[in-house]
């Protein structure tokens, strides 16, 4: 009994001293720099803050940002779920190279995937002289922020699809056809219901990566002001310019999201693990 | 409706799962497709069913009723198709399970709501489960799951109705009371009916007609007790239920058990444990020396058994037989068979009477 009570307290000490460790970390390295991001954002006061937000450009990057993020979220969300359904559900010639082309984004740095844009859109690039024709602008451009941030984001939805849908098999599948469902009606009916919260949790993460991404679309974006520059590039302009008040309330709105998305993301899990159970 | 299957070839990559095979089913029955796995025989069901397809290049063909079918896919060949692991929609209740099947029909032929309300609770009552209706899947046992799969299958009324290994997930006892239940509703729905099972007893015991399957092709096809008597193949003898097999050669048309494998001439009697009788004195025709090793009285028939030319034999007989002619452990016997069966090299039978 003695032994047990002495190896008891033992163990209490460390699981105290590992949450400690683990509450520092985090203190240090997430809750500090949010606390800083907004006592920088507010530090002049909310009226400075909500002038910052609200001035032109700022509401063109937001409104940028919101415009990418609508076209690129669900232009992937439909990408993804067909991309996990091919390979979760059938074994075909090419399905592991296919496979690995999913993860693609996640491997390469989002800096090499805007460059690669740029080589094949840009002026000079492959497409370049035959785009410039048609008077079309893809590279520094709204169309060249879509392209890189469907590239960053493809795997995300994807990703959180493949294993859900290969654990699930395609039996119900097969029982809905056999019961005289169409291919619609069976993806509509049996498999979206039963992926709804991994789809759903896939989306806010990708959302959350569309509204955020830096690398990628920085290097198609070309730094228009009030045209190409999205919310985290608008912050990267304002601080460059040691306009640190503004860019930090612009940075406010991007950690925002952030905290939003969090909150969500943990939503979905609990209602999924439920769902499950 | 009466299914035909001809000259259907099925391969995966380099595997045959399927090797030209012709089957006749009749309308009306209940006809089981028996097999030890790999044999083909859910490879065959599914192609019936639409979920898988006939080798392309091929002249294999599938029809219902004399029209062929084997270009429709499985959303229009309106057959049951009953899963070993059930395959219920895991998002929907019992009820909506059931009525999944009407409620994707086209508009024009989807019942009204009352109706197909009370189509589903009509199919509940039929699998005796009405009370389950608002439960999910995940909340019912085993059997209780496959009763719903069957329901939900019966729903679009079905020409055929085809259940791959439908208790293969289930334990003995459920499984036993489960298959008694199937006969039952197969007697009062008489829908054409094609179950698949590796397990000799559930077919011979469940099944109108026993389709026999092995290495792709049907190795026999015929009613129960035909072709438990008459197995027309090693194969068939073997896999139906328990055998003694004796190796010996033939010798002047005859054959002589000396217990060493020949070469050319090589022969294998086998018998049925019941069909083996133990004597004390050697008999007119067959009959071959042997030691018993044990005795077991527990249960329906007292178990014997023996060792001869150096591999175990084993001998049921009714209690009342052993009484008469009891036998101990250790004491020399000697072993006639009343019905065997006698195969070459080439594993046909050969006509050989005792």
């Amino acid at each position: 009994m003695k032994r047990g009570k002495g190896r008891n307290r033992k163990g209490w000490l460390a699981n105290a001293a590992l949450c400690a460790a683990a509450l520092t970390v985090i203190g240090a390295l997430v809750v500090l720099p949010l606390g800083v991001i907004l006592a920088e954002a507010f530090s002049g006061g909310w009226r400075l803050w909500a002038a910052s937000v609200a001035e032109p450009e700022a509401r063109g990057a937001i409104l940028l940002t919101l415009a990418v993020t609508a076209l690129a979220v669900p232009l992937n969300t439909v990408f993804g779920v067909a991309a996990a359904w091919a390979l979760a559900k059938f074994r075909f010639r090419g399905r592991s190279l296919l496979l690995t082309l999913v993860d693609l984004p996640f491997a390469v740095s989002p800096v090499i995937a805007g460059l690669i844009f740029v080589l094949v859109f840009g002026r000079s690039g492959w497409f370049g002289g035959w785009l410039a024709e048609r008077g079309l602008k893809v590279i520094f451009g709204t169309p060249g922020i879509v392209l890189a941030t469907l590239f960053v984001t493809f795997p995300f939805v994807a990703r959180e699809l493949i294993p859900l849908m290969s654990e699930q098999g395609s039996e119900e599948e097969q029982a809905a056809l056999s019961l005289g469902a169409s291919g619609w009606k069976t993806f509509f009916k049996v498999t979206l219901p039963n992926i709804k919260w991994g789809l759903l949790y896939g989306i806010i993460l990708c959302n959350a990566r569309a509204m955020g991404e830096f690398g990628a679309v920085s290097v198609v974006s070309g730094h228009i002001r009030g045209e190409t520059l999205t919310l985290p590039l608008h912050v990267e302009v304002l601080y460059n310019e040691y306009n640190f008040t503004a860019a930090f309330a612009c940075a406010s709105l991007l950690a925002g999201l952030a905290v939003v998305t969090i909150i969500l993301k943990t939503v979905v899990e609990l209602k999924g693990a439920r769902d499950a159970a | 409706m009466s299914i035909s299957i001809r000259q259907v070839s099925k391969t995966f990559g380099a595997f045959r799962a399927l090797d030209g095979v012709n089957l006749e089913v009749p309308s009306g029955g209940l006809t089981a497709l028996l097999g030890p796995s790999g044999s083909g025989k859910t490879t065959l069901l599914r192609i019936v069913a639409g979920l898988e397809s006939v080798d392309e290049g091929t002249s294999g063909e599938i029809l219902f009723d004399g029209q062929p079918v084997t270009d429709n896919p499985v959303n229009r060949r309106q057959v049951g198709f009953v899963f070993q692991h059930y395959a219920l929609f895991r998002h929907m209740t019992v009820f909506e399970n059931v009525a999944f099947g009407l409620r994707v029909k086209p508009r024009a032929q989807r019942p009204s709501q009352a109706e197909i309300r009370e189509r589903v609770q009509e199919l509940l009552r039929l699998v005796q489960l009405e009370q389950l209706a608002q439960r999910f899947p995940s909340q019912l046992s085993g059997g209780q799951r496959q009763r719903i799969a069957l329901a939900r299958a019966l729903a679009i009324q079905p020409r055929v109705l085809l259940l791959d290994e439908p208790f293969g997930a289930l334990d003995a006892q459920v499984r036993a009371e489960l298959r008694r239940w199937l006969r039952h509703l197969h007697d009062t729905i008489h829908v054409t009916s094609i179950f698949v099972t590796h397990d000799q007893e559930e077919a011979l015991e469940v099944a109108d007609r026993v389709v026999v399957m092995n290495r792709g092709r049907i190795e026999q096809v015929g009613e129960p007790n035909e072709v438990f008597q008459n197995p027309a193949t090693e194969f068939v003898m073997k896999f139906l239920g328990d055998v003694n097999v004796f190796h010996g050669r033939l010798h002047n048309a005859e054959p002589v058990f000396t217990g060493e494998p020949a070469a050319g001439d090589a022969v294998r009697l086998l018998v049925r444990p019941h069909d083996l009788t133990v004597q004390m004195q050697p008999g007119d025709g067959v009959s071959l020396q042997a030691r018993v090793y044990r005795v077991l009285l527990a249960g329906s028939l007292v178990k014997i058994e023996l060792t001869s030319q150096g591999r175990v034999v084993q001998v049921h007989v009714p209690h009342e037989t052993y009484r008469a002619t009891p036998v101990v452990a250790g004491q020399e016997v000697y072993l006639v068979p009343k019905v065997s069966r006698l195969y070459g090299a080439e594993a046909e039978a050969i006509e050989y009477v005792i």
